[in-house]
């Protein structure tokens, strides 16, 4: 069965973008790649150091993910557009998922700021990701100016508290004339499976899968979830009820 | 001499150049997945041979690294 993920005339297989910070080591982060079947891995854009540059981890990612540079951590517009900038030239890339944060204890977004960077680089040729607040309204804005996608927040980023508002998800959903991408506190595999339940077109995981015990296997685990809960999107759920209904036949009940 | 501010420190450096600037600082330019802006303004890798540097320019080089 054939079901692609689109975004932006860009077509994928597997619905879960992961990321690539937090691993153990290495090692553990390409063989959680592997497993969680992602084409789309994100990276941030950080200087180098002048004290000792080494090659970078992208060097060994380059070639076989598609690279999506993030503008993690910029707090004013002109920073994060200036960040997109970078990364599209070292990354050769004119895709860039947008963080503008407004608070740096809770990384939670600063729309204004983020709807204002967004529609700037629209304008300069870029396919903007938004990560943003799990509001309908935000999410609206942004794929007004010309977002590809939205990427509205399940919970806190590295939480693990799931998804905290499902009725917003499930609105965001509903109204969305771009993919959703459920990004942040995802924390394990039935909340990955909660969002593509919810509607959404995929999910975004980094530390749920980074910081797991064993994150090869959790990878694995996020992908099995995303796959099952597309397929229950896709099935439609029973609606909820008040009351029992039983499954079995009622005549010929033995003894009645 | 010339006075420059490279990724967020100060100092005195010979470069008159990008590409100078980056081979002073033990940097491949031909390395792969390397950008520079200065004054705030990306310069394309194309340029780092012949863009001359002025005393005061603030000089980023960054890279890609791990990122959720």
């Amino acid at each position: 069965m054939t079901d692609p993920l689109v975004i932006a005339g860009t077509t994928f297989s597997s619905r879960l973008i992961a990321g690539t910070a937090r691993f153990p080591n290495q090692q553990v982060m390409l063989d959680a790649l592997q497993a969680s079947g992602a084409e789309l891995v994100t990276a941030s854009i950080r200087r180098i150091s002048l004290e000792g540059y080494s090659g970078s981890l992208i060097d060994l990612l380059g070639d076989k993910y598609r690279i999506l540079p993030n503008t993690a951590g910029c707090v004013t517009a002109r920073d994060a557009i200036l960040t997109a900038e970078l990364a599209r030239e070292a990354l050769d890339t004119n895709w860039v998922k947008l963080e503008l944060i407004g608070d740096r204890e809770l990384l939670y977004p600063d729309v204004e700021q983020l709807v204002h960077a967004a529609d700037e680089l629209v304008r300069k040729g870029f396919i903007v990701l938004p990560y943003c607040n799990d509001d309908p309204v935000s999410c609206q804005k942004l794929a007004d100016v010309g977002c590809a996608a939205v990427m509205p927040l399940g919970s806190l980023i590295g939480s693990g508290m799931g998804i905290a508002n499902p009725t917003a998800i499930e609105l965001i959903c509903s109204r969305s004339p771009v993919p959703v991408v459920l990004d942040a506190g995802i924390g394990t595999a039935s909340d990955a499976a909660q969002a593509m339940e919810l509607g959404c077109d995929a999910v975004m995981i980094d530390t749920a899968i980074a910081k797991s015990h064993d994150p090869v296997r959790m990878a694995a685990a996020m992908r099995a979830a995303i796959e099952g809960g597309r397929l229950a999107r896709l099935a439609g759920r029973i609606p909820k009820q008040r009351f029992a209904e039983p499954s079995s036949p009622q005549l010929g009940l033995v003894g009645s | 001499m010339m006075h420059l501010k490279i990724n967020g420190k100060e100092a005195e450096f010979a470069a008159t150049t990008i590409a100078e600037l980056l081979a002073e600082q033990g940097i491949d330019p031909k390395a792969r997945f390397l950008a520079v802006a200065v004054n705030g303004a990306v310069v394309r890798r194309a340029e780092w041979l012949r863009a001359s540097l002025a005393a005061g320019d603030s000089v980023e080089i960054v890279r890609p690294f791990q990122g959720g």
